[in-house]
């Protein structure tokens, strides 16, 4: 990479679009499957066959069979409508999780990268320390003082995530900063909001998704986490954690269908989002 | 005629580069006799640091090499074992960035001794010893101290000479200097210089100096070497490199340079910028687009290595160009 | 030496005040929590009136915030977490009967993810080739499994399937404890192994590419001490930062296995008391683990600090 060049790399909301085209064949198979899995946190409940709450305990445990591809859980309900169904909260908690986490993150991030000094010092130790803290500790002592349920953890799990978006970050906009083209805008007298946000923020937003990505994966991991542990999502809501929990017994009765439909729902979204993270990731990298 | 310690002959490398395989060096061709310092000029992209390694055997993985590298008398590339850990032990290579290029995890003492340790199995009294030898040699009077301490505590002048130090070690017939000094500053660079030349007068030590400063190795150096686009286009005695290039764009090269003696209202530059070795064309000589002698015979074929008053040159005008190759050089 | 020992200091400090803000946002918790603090220690549960006396005496609520919050702490240092509202014992007792649970279960997985997660990244990283993929793609699937999925899967495979372990409890004694503890451990250290083998994998091949490596070879040093001594040397900074903090964060996962295997650990005690409202329980073993975290934390810097001869003021991480 030249320094000689005054370049103003400034990108725009179509860079996304660019940025999934450059991530190869896994990338896009990755990209497919979030698809799907959006679609289907959209009209889950209106494409299920049968109702998801619905269940004759006559058929607990029953395999698959006419009607029922994946059978019935222990209560006697449908699996696979029940999956359908439950891509809602499995899907739209971590959603606001990476929101939330984003946002604070990317401030936080450009905030200290641009301010320097003792606060930044100060700032940069404590994220340090934090960033490796885990999340679902945090999300258990929430759930504890707040109540059960996905707000409680989703805050929780945002606030246990920012240290690491915000370090990450950090160090984007830190390099971003001190590209040529920043110093001749200071120069000319451009506000540190106005460069903050026309300048660095969009540069550094190819990172900015794939962190989103990649963290959408450990946010469902820990959410669905939570949600099995029983104090997420309550039953008898489908969310894939919960089921994963009615179902335990099941399983270890040796009647794993039900538990496994849906732990294969989260390996599989989780997994494209990793992916796709990864490749995001290496792209931006390569660009530097 | 003594026999050449080293001699490459019609070297051409290439490289896999995002899946196709491209030249970075092509037909280079060059003697060393033993005692001798040879100096390798060209700018970045010409191959020079790629001929070094081909010599001391450092290619990347997947390098195809064409021609023969001859190290007294043996193909370097057809060594293995204790033959090639002999080899090694006599063909030393110091690097530009020492920092980069010495283990900062581990003492500067291990550094030094580690390959007498382990190659030649000298004990470590013995080669600390020999080591605190070589770095007073370099300049450097407390060596014992220095053995203990670790990279990150010396300055980077001194990280070069505990290199070159260490490259002696092991009695080195040739050493491979790759651009020594041009990361460090230029009172260390002239103090760098002076104990690479005080080495090789005393230990006999044939020198291969790579440097894109022209008028640095035309200095140090009995002969001089130009690459271009992974080409060797002139080799000279070095006092004469400056009054009778043989080359168009040595010639530049010289001229480029601003002079502190002289008083100049522009700074002389070759037009267009210099190719890498795999954009150079085929069948003209590669620096026929920047020459300001060009003829439409320099485009129709590439030129051959051919020698001339002791030279070589790789221009097709050179002897009719003699005596008048800056005169066409304009900013 | 001196430059390490401020290091260390430094790091001292930092996880000292680390564990300082977090028992303060711990204790702290019960006024966060809504509804006055009886209400929250009591769990919503109706008390008799000398019960609420108590609670107030033991929990001083009468006393300002800053007090209370001392007195807390320094309770906490001598051992005394308060007390069970459920279970009516001292906190700190019934944590002592289920931590031994945790940590035998905590270091199983640890040993695997030291000897598997590393160990596949060095073959990874220094065997290119096919062996290289297997790695990436074991690691990829691994790496894909959150620990209550993995522990289903294992249950369906390795239990019910083959019968080789069993599913639930935690056995009698020593050997039978560890076997009862495999499958957990294994399901606890999958997704951990995965980022660690892939961590290492690409630390060693990071290291192989840089120039001191080249210098190596160009000394003509065989090619095991060059691996052991040049690359492996300098890959283990880190990979040691990674495994420590993995495991610092396998506290916590800790909590879902237990429950999938039914383990009686300190975990699943955490998520009972959470689902029980016992927030003298909560609180306690919060405060544990976060001491646990750190002192793993520490332990790495320790690590770290001796490794690496060039730490300077500042983060762990170069």
């Amino acid at each position: 990479m030249s320094t000689a060049t005054i370049a103003v790399p400034t990108r725009r909301a179509s860079a996304v679009w660019s940025a999934l085209r450059e991530t190869g064949p896994i990338g896009l198979a990755s990209a497919a499957v979030i698809v799907v899995a959006l679609l289907v946190t959209i009209f889950g409940p209106l494409i299920a066959p049968a109702d998801p709450y619905l269940g004759q305990l006559s058929n607990s445990y029953v395999g698959p069979g006419p009607g029922a591809p994946l059978g019935y859980d222990g209560a006697g309900r449908d699996v696979l409508s029940r999956v359908l169904a439950g891509a809602r909260t499995s899907m739209l908690g971590p959603f606001f999780v990476v929101i939330l986490c984003l946002a604070a993150g990317t401030l936080l991030a450009v905030w200290t990268s641009w301010v320097r000094g003792t606060v930044d010092a100060v700032v940069s130790s404590v994220l340090d320390i934090l960033f490796a803290f885990p999340g679902i500790l945090l999300a258990i002592l929430a759930t504890a003082i707040f109540g059960k349920g996905l707000t409680a953890a989703t805050f929780a799990l945002a606030i246990a995530y920012t240290p690491y978006v915000a370090r990450t970050l950090r160090g984007a906009a830190l390099r971003e900063r001190s590209l040529l083209y920043i110093s001749a805008l200071e120069v000319q007298g451009a506000s540190a909001w106005a460069i903050c946000f026309r300048h660095v923020i969009p540069n550094i937003v190819p990172l900015i998704l794939a962190q989103a990505t990649t963290l959408f994966g450990y946010a469902m991991v820990d959410l669905a986490a939570i949600s099995f542990l029983s104090l997420g999502v309550q039953p008898p809501f489908p969310d894939w954690g919960v089921m994963i929990s009615e179902n335990l017994s099941g399983a270890v009765q040796g009647f794993p269908l039900a538990a496994l439909s849906a732990g294969l729902c989260i390996v599989v979204v989780v997994i494209s989002f990793s992916l796709l993270g990864q490749r995001l990731h290496e792209n931006y990298e390569a660009r530097r | 005629m003594s026999e050449a310690l080293l001699s490459i002959s019609g070297l051409s490398v290439r490289l896999p580069v995002e899946r196709a395989m491209r030249t970075v060096l092509h037909e280079v061709s060059l003697e060393i006799r033993a005692g001798e310092s040879v100096g390798l000029v060209g700018e970045s992209g010409s191959g020079k640091t790629m001929t070094a390694r081909a010599v001391g055997r450092l290619l990347p993985a997947g390098a195809q090499v064409e021609g023969a590298v001859r190290f007294e008398g043996r193909e370097v590339r057809s060594l293995a074992g204790a033959a090639e850990r002999a080899f090694r032990a006599r063909v030393a290579m110091i690097f530009q960035d020492p920092r980069a290029h010495i283990n900062p995890v581990r003492r500067i003492g291990d550094f030094m001794t580690e390959a007498l340790r382990t190659n030649a199995g000298v004990p470590l009294g013995q080669a600390s010893k020999q080591a605190v030898a070589l770095l007073a040699r370099v300049g450097i009077p407390d060596g014992e101290r220095r053995l203990h301490q670790y990279p990150h505590e010396l300055s980077g002048g001194l990280l070069q000479r505990v290199m070159i130090a260490t490259a002696l070690l092991t009695n080195p017939r040739l050493l491979l200097a790759d651009e020594p000094t041009t990361a460090l500053d230029v009172t260390t660079q002239a103090e760098v210089m002076g104990i690479l030349e005080d080495l090789r007068a005393e230990f006999g030590l044939a020198i291969l100096f790579i440097t894109h400063n022209l008028e640095l190795a035309a200095a140090v150096c009995d002969r001089t070497a130009v690459m271009y686009a992974g080409q060797i286009v002139e080799i000279r005695a070095s006092d004469l490199l400056h009054s009778d290039p043989l080359h168009p764009y040595t010639a530049a090269l010289a001229a480029a340079r601003p002079s502190i003696e002289h008083t100049a209202a522009r700074l002389l530059a070759i037009a267009g910028r210099p190719l890498s070795a795999f954009e150079a064309p085929e069948d003209a000589c590669a620096f026929a687009r920047r020459c300001p002698h060009v003829q439409d015979e320099c485009k129709r074929s590439r030129p051959a290595l051919v020698e001339l008053d002791g030279g070589m040159t790789r221009c097709l005008r050179a002897t009719e160009l003699r005596g008048r190759m800056e005169l066409a050089t304009h900013g | 030496m001196s430059v390490q020992l401020r290091f260390f200091a430094r790091r001292l400090l930092m996880l000292a005040a680390t564990l300082l803000v977090a028992s303060f946002v711990i204790f702290g918790s019960l006024y966060l929590a809504p509804g006055n603090p009886i209400a929250v220690l009591s769990g919503g549960r109706s008390l008799p009136p000398d019960a609420i006396k108590l609670l107030e005496h033991r929990y001083h609520l009468d006393e300002p915030f800053l007090t209370q919050y001392w007195i807390w702490l320094s309770n906490a240092s001598h051992g005394d977490l308060g007390i069970s509202i459920t279970l009516r014992e001292d906190v700190s007792l019934l944590i002592a009967q289920r931590a031994g649970s945790t940590a035998g279960l905590v270091l199983y997985a640890a040993i695997l993810i030291m000897i598997f997660g590393v160990g596949l990244g060095l073959l990874g990283g220094l065997k290119p080739g096919w062996i290289d993929t297997s790695v990436i793609v074991t690691s990829a699937i691994s790496a894909a499994l959150p620990a209550f999925v993995a522990a289903i899967v294992l249950i369906a495979v390795f239990s019910v399937g083959l019968g080789w372990f069993p599913s639930l409890g935690s056995g009698q004694g020593l050997l039978d404890a560890v076997y009862h503890d495999t499958l957990p451990a294994i399901a606890l250290a999958a997704s951990s192994l995965a980022i660690v083998a892939r961590v290492t994998r690409a630390s060693v091949r990071e290291e192989f590419g840089r120039e001191h490596v080249q210098t190596a070879i160009s000394r003509g040093i065989p090619y095991p001490a060059l691996v052991r001594r040049h690359v492996l040397r300098n890959a283990a900074i880190p990979i040691t930062t990674i495994t420590g903090v993995t495991i610092a964060s396998l506290i916590a996962s800790a909590a879902v296995v237990e429950r999938a295997f039914g383990l009686n650990g300190l975990g699943a005690y955490l998520v009972s008391a959470a689902n029980s409202k016992d927030f003298a329980v909560v609180q306690g073993i919060s405060l544990v683990l976060v001491l646990v975290f750190v002192i793993v934390n520490l332990v790495v810097d320790v690590l770290y600090s001796l490794i690496d001869p060039r730490i300077s003021l500042g983060s762990r991480a170069q």
